[in-house]
């Protein structure tokens, strides 16, 4: 770059040198030529704008509150359930209605929590695509993007729940749900043992996304 | 045809061009309706630009996994949920 002198020069420059020079650039996304979906999409993008579809600060809004979301309001669903049976049984009837309850959204699509229970596990895939609760859970991880586990989830899923760290006893029925169409869908998983006494900001702490989807359990606090 | 919760229904063995949300893994294979979703625009119309009407009833069908992998080796309890729209579905042969 060349450097503008024109400020007044009461500091030193200590290169060795005086000629104008550039520093290479860090490595970038933008180094690479744009892929075609890239292209399109972006295409696609300033088409919507131009024909005012939506506006450029409505599309950066958009991605900034889909990045922004994170499975708090999925935990918050998880412990109020686990605190009162009453609302368990709304929330795995009427999802949309018991979320609306304790203020939470659940959006356009209709929800389905399913309740994991000592004789059923519940896991959820979308093998078509890539399926997800955004809202409820945040961004989805790329594994639950990936053809291997939207593949082998459901032909395997006592495999891939094991990869995850994930045993089922043969005794409880693993049930894989495919979110093929207009469902969403959250798993509501049991509450771990030894939690009697915790608070609820206690008990959220302990329900990560990976139990929402279901390739986890819930652990209990940890011993000791 | 409608169908009510708990009636055997079998997925049409069918391979048309275009957006289908029917797997691949389920066609040809009957599973039990677990329940019914309410009606949807069809997605093989929206893909397409179109309106979607007129409305599909969905369904949600529950397959015994040894049903639609005849070697699954886990629990013959073990299960996979799957929605369908109407068109899809047929009466078990």
């Amino acid at each position: 770059m060349s450097h503008d002198h024109s400020h007044p020069h009461d500091h030193h420059h200590d290169h060795g040198h005086d000629h104008p020079h550039r520093h290479p650039n860090q490595p970038d996304l933008e180094d690479l030529p744009p892929t075609y979906y890239q292209a399109m999409a972006d295409a696609v993008a300033e088409l919507l704008i131009e024909k005012n579809v939506f506006s450029g600060g409505e599309l950066r809004e958009t991605i900034e509150y889909m990045q922004g979301r994170n499975p708090d309001l999925g935990a918050k669903l998880t412990v109020r359930a686990w605190t009162d049976p009453d609302f368990k049984k709304r929330l795995t009837t009427n999802a949309k209605e018991a979320a609306a309850e304790i203020g939470i959204d659940t959006g356009p699509a209709p929800l389905l929590v399913m309740e994991n229970t000592p004789d059923v596990h519940n896991v959820i895939v979308c093998t078509l695509c890539s399926c997800y609760p955004v809202f409820l859970l945040g961004k989805s991880p790329d594994w639950y993007k990936s053809r291997e586990y939207r593949s082998r989830m459901v032909r395997e899923p006592r495999a891939v729940l094991a990869e995850f760290g994930t045993e089922i006893d043969p005794s409880r029925e693993v049930r894989v749900h495919d979110s093929t169409a207009d469902m969403r869908y959250m798993i509501l998983p049991m509450r771990p043992d030894g939690t009697d006494g915790m608070t609820e900001e206690e008990l959220a702490a302990l329900v990560t996304r990976d139990s929402l989807i279901g390739v986890i359990e819930v652990a209990g606090p940890a011993a000791g | 045809m409608a169908y009510a919760v708990g009636d055997t229904v079998q997925v049409r063995y069918a391979t048309p061009p275009g957006h289908v949300r029917t797997p691949y893994y389920c066609r040809g294979r009957a599973g039990t309706v677990e329940r019914v979703c309410g009606r949807f625009h069809n997605p093989e119309e929206l893909a397409y630009g179109r309106t979607g009407e007129t409305l599909l009833t969905l369904y949600r069908v529950r397959f015994r996994q040894r049903d639609l992998w005849p070697d699954y080796s886990g629990p013959e309890t073990d299960t996979v949920e799957i929605e369908l729209y109407e068109h899809w579905l047929e009466p078990p042969r």
